[in-house]
């Protein structure tokens, strides 16, 4: 079985399909693209993995435990973290906030050592830091370590979100178009970082996004959804030459 | 002069308890945004909670007000857990109005014991002289209830602002799905805010009942009055439950000092709060310091 393995997956919201027997297998340490038009689920699947929606039938497995019916913060807590589309941050707190807050839920000392601060608490609260620290000088955010989140520009705050996802130190990451929005200096940098965040920090990163460019260039495997159903899937060679594929995207003539 | 002061000191401890009373509709509207409309009744079963334990089964008064505290505090928790968990996701006004149901049940509750109908006193505990400095005098327990709302609020501020599980509410409130994905878990958030909430109710119930006496009525209506203080506040703000609550207790006794007997009126200090509710939600909709979300398009 696959590192992560969604199998048979069907998403309906009344007599809508979102996804319709949907099979995926995520193998560990290269980048999986999800692509295909508008309202073609691939959003509803990433929402599948992480626990946001629990699908109408068929099961997923992540690392041979199953996931299908796990709640969020169960997903998070098993190693599989998630950059949103739409921000989804705390735009009340700073940027170490934030980022602090995602390390803080794995906290493995008593409260008592907490109120008196000592001991573990301490050494905890020092890697801690020392961790976020590390993702911050990676995701490159260090002029913006105390600045409130929502004072921020749209592109910073997208590299917040990713920053703040892999605050969590997962396996697998899933970004739901990091690149939506920006500029082309801006999706440079954001494929440079998903790219840095294969291969320097070995995570399994799961990627929904539009530029096909982008795609192409940076995917080890892609899987290609229309109207809630994989019609191709394979590396990116093999997508660029697969006819269905050509027809969902450009049309028949 | 000392009239003056006189009213400035009342108006600060009936203020600080509308404050105290006023916290709890916050953290459960902070954190889930339902208005809980059963707030007055949880006020008044903290305050016969530790009647009961007082009088009836004998334990000291301070020992009785915190098991009262505790036992709202899972009390307000069972609710949350048992009848608004499964509404998660739902509109919120069916949330209100399972609130309101709620409320009604304790009422129903509530009046089938002594306490709906009869009016107690806390025994006495404190010296029944008032402290008097300079022509203005406040009463031992004025006092000390100030002081136990100034440190619980204290205490409550520092644990929002300091603790994981404080700073893992406001992240809930900021953005829940945000919240679910860095590995929070938002029921849990819920329950903590509810249980929070009762823990405070009951601890206004307790200071109020001790100042004016035990009435059911008058307790019940601290759930309704606290409605404009957290509507000037910010219905999202701790701090401007605080800064809301002492204006609304400066207002009513002003009014009650100034206005009541002069000009053919009376009882002005009961209707100020709610011409004021409606000219904040006129001009000010989200009040002196809750939060204008703008979203950007």
């Amino acid at each position: 079985m696959a590192y992560l393995n969604v199998s048979d997956v069907t998403l309906s919201f009344g007599g809508l399909k979102a996804l319709s027997h949907v099979d995926m297998k995520i193998e560990p340490g290269l980048i999986t693209s999800i692509i295909g038009p508008n309202g073609a689920g691939k959003t509803s699947m990433l929402n599948c993995i992480s626990g946001f929606y629990h699908p109408t039938q068929g099961d997923i497995h992540y690392k041979e435990k199953k996931l299908t019916h796990a709640s969020p913060h169960q997903v998070s807590s098993m190693g599989i973290a998630r950059a949103f589309q739409n921000l989804e941050l705390f735009s009340g707190l700073s940027v170490l906030d934030n980022l602090l807050l995602a390390r803080h839920q794995n906290l493995k000392y008593s409260f008592l050592h907490a109120v008196f601060f000592f001991g573990k608490a301490s050494r905890v609260e020092a890697e801690n830091r020392g961790y976020v620290e590390s993702v911050i000088d990676f995701m490159e955010l260090e002029p913006y370590r105390k600045s409130l989140v929502g004072n921020l520009s749209y592109g910073v705050q997208k590299k917040v979100e990713v920053a703040r996802a892999l605050t969590l130190a997962p396996d697998i990451l899933l970004l739901d178009e990091p690149m939506a929005g920006m500029n082309q200096e801006e999706k440079e940098d954001i494929v440079r970082f998903v790219m840095d965040i294969q291969k320097e920090r070995n995570i399994t990163v799961v990627l929904v996004e539009h530029d096909l460019g982008v795609v192409m260039d940076i995917s080890d495997q892609i899987y290609v959804l229309d109207f809630g159903e994989v019609i191709g899937s394979g590396t990116p060679e093999e997508i660029a030459s697969n006819p269905k594929v050509i027809e969902a995207y450009i049309g028949e003539d | 002069m000392s009239y003056f002061f006189q009213i400035v000191v009342s108006g600060v401890v009936v203020g600080s308890i509308y404050a105290l009373a006023a916290l709890g509709l916050v953290l459960v509207y902070k954190s889930s945004r339902v208005a809980n409309f059963a707030h007055g009744q949880i006020i008044a079963a903290g305050a016969f909670i530790t009647y009961f334990l007082t009088v009836t089964v004998g334990i000291p008064i301070f020992f009785s007000f915190l098991a009262s505290m505790i036992i709202t505090f899972f009390l307000a928790m069972s609710v949350e857990r048992i009848f608004l968990r499964r509404l998660i996701g739902e509109p919120i006004i069916s949330v209100i109005m399972v609130t309101i149901g709620l409320g009604s049940i304790i009422d129903g509750l509530i009046y089938l014991t002594p306490f709906g109908s009869e009016n107690f006193s806390f025994p006495e505990f404190l010296p029944q002289n008032s402290l008097s400095l300079g022509g203005v005098s406040i009463s031992w327990t004025q006092l000390l209830g100030v002081i136990i709302t100034f440190l619980l609020i204290g205490g409550f501020s520092w644990f929002f602002k300091k603790s994981t599980v404080g700073i893992s509410m406001r992240a809930v409130s900021d953005d829940q799905f945000g919240a679910m994905s860095v590995g929070i878990s938002v029921p849990r958030v819920f329950g903590l805010a509810w249980a929070a909430a009762g823990l405070s109710a009951a601890a206004a119930g307790c200071i109020i009942g001790n100042i004016t006496g035990l009435n059911f009525e008058t307790l019940h209506a601290f759930g309704i009055i606290v409605f404009p203080v957290v509507i000037l506040g910010g219905l999202d703000s701790i701090l401007g439950a605080v800064v809301a609550g002492i204006i609304m207790g400066l207002i009513q006794q002003f009014a009650g000092g100034y206005l009541d007997g002069n000009f053919g009126l009376s009882g002005t200090g009961n209707v100020l709060p709610y011409i004021i509710l409606l000219i904040i939600l006129l001009f000010k909709p989200h009040g002196l310091f809750g939060i204008h979300e703008i979203e950007r398009v």
